[in-house]
Parts: structure tokens; C-alpha cells; sequence
């Protein structure tokens, strides 16, 4: 679009020349090649240096084991060689590993669905207008406060939320009469840790699709509100399907953040004792790599991790269209 | 205004939506609550009932080694402050050259950014630790700042915002003016891009201020601590010292506030609109 107004002269604009004036276009001193590269500069060292390297050196160490001659004493008895597959191999069949993968992908269906649509219901809510302003403000200004909490803040508050002998929960069941469920026990630790998530996501992307609603033209369901159609009715069929790329942009990033999950986790140990130290992938990686120091294991299991989250936020993205990135052209 | 956009209430979304609040405020109206306990309180009395011990309670975590609690708040803000300056400056760069220049290897740069956007952050953590550690920059601020200096997500945000409110007709005009391409970027793009630079930066920061995974992998020294792995060590301490928790949780109250502040303060900031950006015609 932009483009248009920097048609070269030499090609298109002779036979137009007495309708549009092109002398400023012409008069403009020559654009030396190399600007955009220099501008480009420092985000492309840094994107080698901290982005691409590091993707490849996992890529690396993840082929790579030590092998140890000898008795194994002094420097020259353990060298690295090649390793084959035999790091995935080993990651792979790891008695820890498969559990975990199981915990984060219960985990994200229960997490990314509920947080999203809580954040959809309540960007219609607001959009819809039917409340008092001080109302919906003080629910945008409340539903959005908890995304200026750090993770690591938040597991630590609801971590103590989730004491029985804190618990207001607690509290309020035992009056009732009920025994109280332990939210720490390892039936409910997956629902303790996803709650926290969804405490901590849904404002922001609350904000992100409230964002959308905002620009969307009310003249556009205007006409449908006078032929009578519900509210609910403008939200399915109006709303939503325009707001569609926000939601796609949501859901990818929900995606990635779920299946790196590791502060909540790491945070909640202190007061869950059901929560091991492989309870995600990522904290196994975290355990091979600190622990165990076996980093070619670490280096394994973290290409498996980003691999799939590759497979699966790209193929959601072709799936939908692609139409995430490509909404502002 | 049209005359049915004055819609009749619903107080079923009125309810929806204070249930939304009232469960987003809960944990901090508890943390406000359980701040203001001593240790004895903390575990026995109701818990919503508040008691008389903030100030206690904040003179002890003061105390906690010499204020070492402080100077992990002053190292958050650090990190993020710095970093977030950084990046949204490097982004802008980036971002300005993708929207308004054509180049050989643009579709490159730019389908590599995406890939970037999607990589899962945290899975860099430890080749990024494997790798400073071969040239010995672990456990030094640096750890912590450079890798935050890069934000693909920053730099494709800035391609959008460079793009609807920087318009070609001023670069023109600009360079027939004879300024210089570092000169044309100072003084009229960057203040032409500010409204979605403001909003860059403030992504940036939040994401560095609760960033745990990488500082806790970084870091050794306790002195260097982000208030997030300071607290998570904290914490770590009460599972053995329980005298520790009212530190925790009064640490806990007194790490939110600056960014709930600079939350309040910054809101129309967050209703920046990305589709639209900043295109007035």
C-alpha cells in the first residue's frame, strides 16, 4: 500500500505526468543500500547471539555424551563424542518424561480453554455495554490487575490460599458441614496450578480481544440490533467472527506460554509436597541440566519440547489461515 | 452517539462481571490481609480477619540480611527498566527498517522474526547459560540483561506501529530537507511511533519484572536477585524456618505494588489499538 507513492519514475509515470506531479519524488537525494541493514544491526547480533545460537548449540550438545576412559580419573579421561540419537532415545523412554508430558498436556486443555473463554465472555460483557461505567471499569482495571503479578508472586499466594490451614475455602466448607478437599493433594494439584494460570492470564487477554471489539464499527450491528436480534445473538454471530484474528493470536500464545510452564510449578513445591521435581517437562530439563549435570539430556529433551511446540502453534496457524500475522497488511 | 447505544442494564452482566473482579482480587485483598498478621495469626486466626502488624512486619523483612530484600527490588527495576529501554529502542530500529525500506532478504528478516516470536522463550534458557558461561558472563547482571535486550515479539509489534503512523510523505520531506537517515529516525519517526513504542516497552517490562526461569538459571549470588527468585528462595526457607512466611508474604505484598502503581497510572496504554495503530487520516 505504502509503496504506491514511490513508483519509479522512469517506468509508470511518463504517460501520467501532467496529471500527478512527481517532481518531489524525483528531486530526492539517491537512499544509500545499507540503511536498512544498519537499522537492522543490533537486533540481528542479538537475535544470533541469543535466539539462533542457542537454538543450535541444544541442537548440538543434544547429539553429543562424554564418554569416560578409564578409571575415569583426570582431565583427558572424559571426552565428548558423538552420541547418535541416543540422548532422545534415552529422554524419550525416561520413566519421568511421558508423565509429564501428560500433566502439561492436561494441563493446557484445561488451562487455555477456560482462560480464553473467560476472557472472550467477559470482553463481550464489557463491549456489550449494559452495565454502569463505574462498573465496568473497575471490573477492565480489576479482571487485568493480576497481569502485573509476577508467576512466582501469584503461585505464592494462592499456594497459601490452597493451605487447609489458611484457607478461607476451608473455612467457608467446614461451616457448611462439608470436609473440606485438599487442594494440595495430588488429585487437585493439576486444578491448583491451572487455577493459577487462569487467574493470571485472562485479563490480559481480556484486554487484547476487548481491544478488538473496540474497533470494530457499531453501525455494523446497529442494523442488526433494530431488526431485534439478542445481544448474544450479535456476539455469536457479529463479534466473535471479527475478532477472530485476536482469538487465533491468543490461543497461540496461551499455547506456548502453557507448554513452558515452570514458575508455578517451581514455586508451589515449598507447599506441595505432590509436586516432584519432574512434574513438567520443562522442570526435568531443569533437573538433568542443574542436578544431574547432564546437559545432552537436557539438550534432548529441550529440542523434543521446542519441536512440538513448533509443530503445534505452527500447524494451528495453518490450519486457521494463518490470519494472525498477517492483519495488518 | 446513536440513540440505542444508551442499551437497558443487564444485571446479569453486571454480576458476571463483579464475579470476575471479585475473583481477580481475592489472592491480593488475602495478601493485603495476611501481611498485616504475626506468624502466630498467620496460621489460626480467620483468615480475612486483618490484625496490627504491617509495620512490624515490614521492619523485619527491612532487617532480613541488611535489606538485602531492597536490593532485590532495586535489581528488578534495574533489569526491567533497562532492558525494556533497550529493547524497545532496538525493536523500533528493527521494526521502522522492516515497515519503510526495501531490501534484499526482507521476507528473511521478517519470517525469521516470526519463528522467533514463536519460539518458547524458557527452552533458551540453558543453551543461553551453556553459552555465557563459555565466555564466564553467568552470574553477572549482564546474564540477566542482554538476553532481554531482544524481543521478537517487540520488533513485529514495531513493524505494525512504524508502518500506520509513519507516513512515507514525511520521510520524503525530511530527506529533501537533507536530514540524514539517523537524524530523520530521531526526531521524526521515533516521536511519530511514541504511542506504540510506550506500549512495546511496557510489554517488555512486565515480561522481564515477573521473568523467573531465566534469572533463577543465571543467577548464584543472591546479590544479583530479581525480586521473583529472591522470593522463590525465601519461601524455599519457610519450608524449614516457618518464622519465615510473614517475610514471604509481606514481601509478596510490598514486590506488587510498584507495578499495580505504574499499572494505574499507564491504563490508556494498554488500550492501544493493534490493528488500527495509530493511523489518523
Amino acid at each position: 500500500m505504502s509503496q504506491s507513492t514511490e513508483v519509479e519514475p522512469s517506468t509508470t509515470a511518463a504517460p501520467r505526468r501532467t496529471a500527478t506531479p512527481v517532481t518531489a519524488t524525483r528531486r530526492r537525494p539517491a537512499r544509500r543500500a545499507g540503511t536498512p541493514y544498519a537499522f537492522l544491526a543490533p537486533a540481528l547480533i542479538l537475535f544470533t547471539a541469543f535466539l539462533a545460537a542457542p537454538i543450535f548449540y541444544a541442537g548440538y550438545l543434544s547429539l553429543r555424551k562424554v564418554q569416560v576412559s578409564g578409571l575415569g580419573l583426570g582431565s583427558k579421561a572424559r571426552t565428548e563424542v558423538w552420541a547418535g540419537l541416543e540422548n532422545y532415545a534415552r529422554s524419550l523412554s525416561d520413566p519421568d518424561f511421558l508423565p509429564s508430558v501428560g500433566r502439561v498436556g492436561a494441563y493446557g486443555l484445561i488451562v487455555v480453554p477456560t482462560m480464553l473463554g473467560l476472557a472472550l465472555l467477559m470482553a463481550l460483557l464489557l463491549d456489550a455495554n449494559r452495565t454502569r461505567e463505574a462498573v465496568s471499569k473497575f471490573a477492565r482495571i480489576s479482571i487485568f490487575l493480576p497481569y502485573a503479578v509476577p508467576a512466582v508472586v501469584a503461585s505464592l499466594l494462592w499456594g497459601f490460599l490452597y493451605l487447609p490451614r489458611v484457607s478461607p475455602i476451608t473455612d467457608v466448607v467446614e461451616a457448611v458441614g462439608f470436609t473440606a478437599p485438599n487442594l494440595l493433594s495430588s488429585d487437585l494439584t493439576l486444578w491448583a496450578v491451572a487455577n493459577i494460570a487462569v487467574w493470571g492470564g485472562t485479563g490480559f487477554n481480556m484486554i487484547v480481544i476487548y481491544t478488538a471489539l473496540r474497533a470494530v464499527p457499531t453501525s455494523l450491528y446497529e442494523s442488526a440490533r433494530i431488526d431485534g436480534a439478542s445481544e448474544i445473538a450479535i456476539a455469536w454471530r457479529i463479534k466473535i467472527p471479527i475478532v477472530m484474528p485476536s482469538l487465533v493470536m491468543t490461543f497461540v500464545f496461551s499455547l506456548i506460554a502453557t507448554l513452558q510452564v515452570f514458575a508455578e510449578p517451581m514455586t508451589l513445591r515449598p507447599l506441595a509436597n505432590t509436586i516432584s521435581t519432574t512434574w513438567t517437562p520443562l522442570m526435568k530439563v531443569y533437573r538433568d541440566a542443574f542436578t544431574r549435570n547432564d546437559i545432552y539430556a537436557a539438550a534432548a529433551t529441550s529440542v523434543i519440547i521446542a519441536l512440538a511446540t513448533f509443530i503445534l502453534s505452527f500447524g494451528f496457524l495453518k490450519l486457521v489461515g494463518r490470519r494472525a500475522f498477517n492483519q495488518e497488511d | 452517539m446513536s440513540v440505542l447505544s444508551a442499551q437497558k442494564r443487564s444485571p446479569l452482566a453486571t454480576t458476571l462481571l463483579l464475579l470476575g473482579a471479585a475473583y481477580c482480587l481475592l489472592p491480593v485483598l488475602w495478601v493485603l490481609i495476611a501481611s498485616s498478621k504475626s506468624i502466630g495469626e498467620l496460621f489460626s486466626t480467620f483468615t480475612l480477619a486483618p490484625s496490627t502488624h504491617l509495620l512490624d512486619n515490614i521492619v523485619d523483612l527491612n532487617n532480613y540480611r541488611d535489606g538485602l530484600y531492597w536490593r532485590w527490588m532495586a535489581n528488578t527495576a534495574l533489569y526491567a527498566g533497562v532492558g525494556a529501554a533497550a529493547s524497545t529502542l532496538i525493536s523500533a530500529m528493527a521494526g521502522y527498517a522492516l515497515a519503510k525500506f526495501e531490501f534484499r532478504g526482507k521476507s528473511l528478516v521478517f519470517n525469521l522474526i516470526l519463528a522467533g516470536v514463536l519460539v518458547p522463550g524458557v527452552i533458551l534458557a540453558i543453551p543461553q547459560y551453556l553459552l555465557l558461561a563459555e565466555v564466564g558472563m553467568t552470574n553477572t547482571y549482564w546474564a540477566v540483561l542482554l538476553p532481554s535486550f531482544i524481543s521478537p515479539y517487540g520488533i513485529y509489534l514495531a513493524r505494525i506501529f512504524a508502518a500506520a503512523s509513519v507516513p512515507t510523505e514525511i520521510l520524503e520531506a525530511s530527506r529533501i530537507d537533507g536530514a540524514g537517515d539517523w537524524r530523520t529516525f530521531g526526531t521524526v519517526v521515533l516521536p511519530m511511533m511514541r504511542t506504540g513504542l510506550v506500549t512495546v516497552f511496557l510489554f517488555q517490562f512486565v515480561a522481564i519484572w515477573n521473568n523467573f526461569m531465566l534469572p533463577y538459571i543465571m543467577l548464584g549470588n543472591d546479590r544479583l536477585y530479581p525480586i521473583t527468585v529472591g522470593l522463590n528462595g525465601l519461601l524455599n526457607q519457610g519450608a524449614n524456618q516457618p518464622s519465615m512466611y510473614t517475610a514471604v508474604v509481606t514481601g509478596a505484598l510490598v514486590s506488587i505494588v510498584p507495578l499495580i502503581a505504574l499499572f494505574l497510572t499507564l491504563q490508556r496504554y494498554w488500550q492501544v489499538d493493534l490493528a488500527a495503530g495509530g493511523v489518523k487520516a
